[in-house]
């Protein structure tokens, strides 16, 4: 039982990777999207770029995995294609995980290639065993909040359109491009609520001379992962009901 | 033992009753057929047999497992063509049975060699690395006939496995069908064509509005309506208008319009029925064509005991099907 559910939930993402990761969608939201804005950011002020880039990786964290769940969850919903996975003998929970693991997987490709990108280019030398953690729960976080949307919503647009609320409220205000530390004490509470805030908290640190201990974000990211996951699984299962 | 026993099967919809506690069973190598109407229950009721629906109430066991809580277990055993060829348009034809062996997890030689089995079987080996969004509907559905056996099930359900096809592709299609129930699958298939249910049913349960009417061999319905006549009339001239002033002429007769000229009069006195159709025809100038006695159909039979004009079934659903 377990063993099929595993074979499958690895059998989903592995495919989704392949049938999904160059659609136009997925790739124009996951990748295209942080490195314009933070080109843009570049632009007004080059001297200090390096402050940008654990803003730039969780932002390329939040919009591939947001981006690709929308795509391989709604595109399948609307064509009947998601159903067939649940001809076979898995649970809609597992598929669910399989779609959330092959986000997850998109995403990591995107952001390594980012992270790489930018340390090598700007001679960083992130903390290891802090920056892959912290990058690792963080695509998870996302992912399964893509998929939690996407299970909310019909068609690709509509599940992407109404994650550009969360998703730009939380490039405003969870640190990406202005510190927490200078917003009013009332938005600095709404801070604390957002996912992301931890994501860019763990990647600063990362990259920064002394890092703290940082596994109280990781345990808030859990949590926030949990939040996401369950319902997502919880609304697929209804679907099928 | 029937390797499908489904007993009060029942499907609400916030309120909406669309299969209403519904009894059958299928016995092994049975070829069963689900004839209805478009939104009669049929695909409901598949949806249900195969999991992806959860029954208000009722029950059902299929290769004897209880659907609520073996069906993990049943569905290795099962092989479902769902109502559109829902394959991955990204994957090749063999990708797709290949991915779909995987996921039942067939062995690796096992599953390579049944899926270039399946390939030539159903004509498309030539087309194995062809994307299945390329294909044309009539390959996308034997393709999706094909996903549905790469495990080697032993109950194969089918729903409207050739709407929307072409004369040609609906033939082949069903001549693989038959195959398939040649070499003892057992098969049960949903249609709204009757002329498909008497070609290819061992035994077909009428479906109408989530009920079912009536189960019997294609034969043995038709054989219902043997016990009344049925004649038809064809007229030179349009005699659309004129259906109700022939029913009042035949009392006990049941006058139905097959097209503009064309009648069919179940029931009544047969000399009778030939007398007046003659005098009317002469009395309304209507160029009488030809008069049948016919045997009866299928068609004739669900109309018999469904009540409904044959025209329900020729209605198809808008803009479905890929
Ligand atoms: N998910 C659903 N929600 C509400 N009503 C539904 C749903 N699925 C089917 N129905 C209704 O149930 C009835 C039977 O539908 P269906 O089983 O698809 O019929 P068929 O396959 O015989 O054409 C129809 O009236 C249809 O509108
Ligand atoms: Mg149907």
């Amino acid at each position: 039982m377990i063993r099929d559910d595993l074979r499958c939930i690895y059998l989903i993402a592995a495919k989704d990777m392949r049938t999904y990761y160059l659609k136009p969608p997925a790739v124009s939201w996951g990748m295209v999207f942080p490195v314009a804005w933070t080109l843009a950011f570049y632009l007004r002020s080059p001297s200090n770029f390096e402050d940008l880039v654990p803003g730039l990786i969780a932002m390329t964290i939040l919009f591939s995995t947001t981006a690709a769940e929308a795509v391989v969850i709604n595109f399948e919903l609307r064509l009947g294609s998601l159903e067939r996975l649940l001809l076979a003998p898995v649970s809609t929970d597992s598929v669910l995980l399989g779609k959330v693991l092959g986000g997850f997987l998109f995403g990591l490709l995107m952001t390594s290639m980012v992270t790489l990108g930018t340390a090598l280019g700007l001679e960083l030398h992130p903390n290891l065993s802090t920056l892959i953690p912290v990058g690792l729960i963080s695509l998870m976080v996302f992912s399964s909040m893509g998929a939690l949307f996407s299970v909310l919503f019909k068609e690709v647009f509509e599940a992407q359109t109404f994650l550009n609320l969360p998703r730009f409220l939380m490039v405003f205000l969870c640190g990406v491009v202005y510190p927490i530390s200078a917003m009013p004490s009332w938005l600095q509470a709404i801070s604390q609520l957002l996912p992301l805030t931890y994501t860019v908290e763990g990647l600063r640190a990362a990259f920064s001379a002394s890092p703290p201990s940082s596994f109280k974000g990781l345990l808030i990211l859990t949590v926030f992962l949990i939040l996401f996951i369950l319902p997502a699984m919880r609304m697929l299962r209804k679907r099928f009901e | 033992m029937n390797t499908i026993d489904v007993q009060g099967l029942t499907k609400r919809f916030d309120g909406f009753t669309a299969v209403d506690g519904i009894s059958f069973e299928v016995g092994e190598g049975e070829l069963f057929g689900l004839l209805g109407p478009n939104g009669s229950g049929k695909t409901t009721t598949i949806r249900m047999l195969v999991g992806l629906s959860r029954p208000t109430a009722g029950r059902a066991k299929i290769l004897g497992f209880d659907l609520s809580f073996g069906i993990t277990e049943a569905k290795r055993g099962i092989g479902v063509v769902p109502d559109s060829s829902n394959l991955y348009d990204e994957l090749s034809a063999r990708e797709n049975l290949l991915f779909m062996a995987k996921l039942y997890g067939v062995p690796k030689d096992v599953r390579e060699q049944k899926s270039e089995e399946l390939l030539k079987l159903f004509g498309l080996y030539e087309r194995r690395d062809d994307r299945f969004g390329t294909f044309s509907r009539g390959m996308k559905r034997a393709l999706t006939i094909a996903a549905a056996l790469v495990h080697d099930p032993k109950v194969l359900f089918l729903d409207e496995p050739t709407v929307g096809l072409d004369v040609v592709a609906a033939r082949s299609l069903r001549e693989l069908i038959s195959d398939l129930h040649g070499k003892g699958l057992t098969i049960v298939l949903t249609t709204h064509y009757l002329e498909e249910a008497d070609l290819l049913c061992d035994r077909i349960a009428i479906l109408v509005k989530g009920n079912v009417v009536e189960i019997d061999t294609p034969r043995g319905l038709k054989r219902r309506a043997e016990e009344r006549s049925v004649i038809e009339a064809s007229f030179g001239r349009e005699a659309t208008d004129l259906v109700g002033d022939l029913s009042a002429r035949l009392p006990g007769a049941e006058v139905v319009l097959l097209d503009e000229t064309r009648v069919k009069i179940y029931g009544g006195d047969p000399s009778r029925v030939l007398e007046e159709i003659f005098e009317f025809s002469k009395e309304r100038n209507l160029g009488l064509n030809a008069i049948n006695s016919i045997k009866p159909s299928l068609e004739d039979a669900f109309v018999r005991i469904t009540g409904l004009s044959p025209t329900v079934m020729a209605r198809e659903k808008g803009g479905k099907g890929r």
